[in-house]
């Protein structure tokens, strides 16, 4: 356990080393800003008219929900670009040596790796959280739909790092990483286009699509159907890299 | 003395290509194993599977009584490895590197400072300690790379060509430090540099296409490149019929008219017989080298017979 959160550790303070992790939350931040304040302007424009229908869209519906979707968009153009250096990058240096030939386990290795990455996400996740939260000086909020739709970028950006993860050890160079990771969550994400299409519905391509369960949660809706998706998501791929690691040893 | 490393019957194949077949030995506390042969013979391949870098296609691996596949945490403990390229993370300082490595050795928490130090000063980092390790020589990297091999102490120390890329002084130094960690510590090293094998092992294992030929201590080494001649230079024309007369010469090869060459018995050595009658006979001894054959020449003279 200790040895897993010293590589996780070490692994967040050297996200911060490179310019990278800087320029990641910059950039994600300066976009989501300019959103959240589209849709604050928007929901001004629409309140007047809003306030005379019953059960109509709240501040909620139109600030949080968008920023959100929004955010799991983005995260999923820049997770690829995070994730690709975890392992590969220590093959390429022939730095891995120093983990395998240390006395932790690949589990602790892996676990190390993802979670020292999970923690940028969730430093990213927590400061997007900062502008809805700052709507409270001035109004209230439906505390419920902020933390479903923090729940589901969660659980959106654990899936994303498995996934960036495994394909890390896989490749032998990033960016190879990095275009492998964003073709399999593109691919998820828009699996589900094909509902529209009434006749060619397919369950299985719903079922799979990453998209349809974040908006599920998004939607507050929390229904254990779309969080085991995502931990068996995550598990999935975590047992992939660890599988992948071990088999590191074996052929070269 | 306790068994450190215990290797039987290695073999690793690379699909069809054979790296190192049946390979056996045994390392024990204090000695310094040297590794020779040449390039693509399979010494990192080897000390790859020693490290636990690498599964072995068959045979087993014992470090310090535990077997390094089923029970690999508590074997890699007493384990320091140095690859062929150091492992090293160029974006931190040298404490900080050091640090991290001492924490993922499970040093305790209160003496990780202490064996950071420590560990700077055997290999002589100190003043470069705050510096990041992208901005230091390849000499001061191959430190590192020992200093990190070393810093928990481990019972046993792999190094795959600690003295690449050094300059004569920093070798020096490196040998230096090996000869002070071989008291209490198994070391094995890999190099091609024959001399280096010379100056600090206290065995020699030469290995060639994947096979061990020899394995031998240094002073049998040594005893077998004893060629069993001298060469003797005087400042005036010595008689060589006496010479020829003493016990134990064989025979005597005059290469000029002030510099010879004996022969003799190995079990009879007459060097001290003919030193004195030299010197008794007036011929004024002027050197005495005994003839040994080089590393090279037995290195060469075993590789190419298996050839």
């Amino acid at each position: 356990m200790s040895m897993i959160l010293t590589i996780a550790t070490r692994e967040f303070k050297s996200l911060f080393l490179s310019p990278l992790a800087w320029t990641v939350l910059a950039v994600l931040q300066t976009i989501l800003a300019y959103i959240f304040l589209t849709q604050v302007e928007t929901f001004n424009l629409l309140q007047p008219k809003l306030a005379t229908i019953d059960g109509a869209l709240g501040l909620a519906d139109i600030v949080i929900t968008p920023l959100y979707s929004n955010a799991g968009i983005i995260l999923l153009l820049i997770t690829p670009l995070l994730t690709m250096r975890l392992i590969c990058e220590e093959r390429r240096h022939k730095t891995l040596s120093l983990l395998l030939s240390a006395p932790v386990s690949n589990v602790d290795i892996i676990l190390g790796k993802y979670l020292g990455l999970l923690g940028l996400l969730v430093l990213a996740i927590l400061m997007i959280t900062l502008m809805p939260l700052s709507l409270l000086s001035g109004g209230s909020l439906d505390n419920g739909k902020l933390i479903a739709n923090l729940l589901a970028l969660f659980l959106l950006v654990t899936a994303f790092t498995a996934t960036g993860l495994y394909m890390s050890t896989l490749a032998s160079h990033p960016a190879i990483a990095a275009m492998g990771t964003f073709g399999i969550l593109l691919l998820l994400w828009i699996l589900d286009w094909s509902a529209g299409l009434q006749e060619q519905r397919s369950e299985l391509f719903e079922y799979l699509s990453l998209l349809r369960h974040f908006q599920n949660i998004q939607s507050g809706l929390i229904s254990s159907v779309d969080i085991c998706y995502f931990l068996l998501f995550t598990a999935s791929f975590m047992v992939l890299s660890i599988h992948r690691l071990a088999n590191e040893r074996l052929q070269k | 003395m306790a068994i450190l490393i215990n290797a039987e019957h290695l073999s690793r194949y690379y699909g069809k290509h054979c790296a190192i077949k049946n390979v056996s030995f045994t390392l024990t506390q204090g000695e310094v194993l040297g590794f020779l042969g040449p390039n693509g013979a399979g010494k990192t391949t080897t000390m790859q599977i020693l490290s636990g870098n690498l599964a072995p296609s068959s045979g087993r691996v014992e470090i310090n009584g535990y077997n390094l596949q089923d029970q690999a945490k508590l074997a890699k403990r007493s384990l320091g490895y140095l690859p062929d390229t150091p492992p090293l993370y160029k974006d931190l300082s040298v404490q900080e590197f050091l640090y991290y490595c001492a924490q993922l050795h499970g040093i305790p928490k209160k003496t990780i400072a202490f064996a950071v130090i420590k560990a700077q000063e055997r290999c002589g980092l100190i003043s470069v300690s705050q510096r990041l390790i992208s901005n230091l020589s390849k000499g001061y990297q191959q430190r590192i790379g020992i200093a990190q091999a070393i810093i928990h102490n481990p019972d046993v120390i792999i190094l795959d060509e600690p003295t690449v890329g050094l300059d004569p002084l920093q070798i020096r130094e490196i040998r230096d430090l090996i000869r002070e960690l071989s008291h209490d510590h198994g070391i094995i090293l890999s190099t091609h540099a024959l001399s280096e094998v010379q100056a600090v092992c206290s065995h020699v294992q030469i290995i060639h296409q994947g096979q061990l030929i020899l394995k031998e201590s240094i002073v049998d080494l040594n005893q077998k490149m004893d060629t069993g001649s001298v060469l003797i230079s005087t400042r005036l024309k010595p008689d060589l019929t006496v010479l020829r007369a003493l016990a134990g010469v064989l025979s005597i090869e005059a290469i000029s008219d002030l510099q010879i060459k004996i022969a003799y018995h190995l079990t009879d050595n007459p060097t001290s017989r003919i030193i004195g009658t030299i010197i008794s006979s007036g011929w004024e001894l002027q050197e005495l080298t005994p003839l040994k054959k080089s590393m090279e020449d037995i290195f060469i003279t075993l590789t190419q017979d298996n050839d």
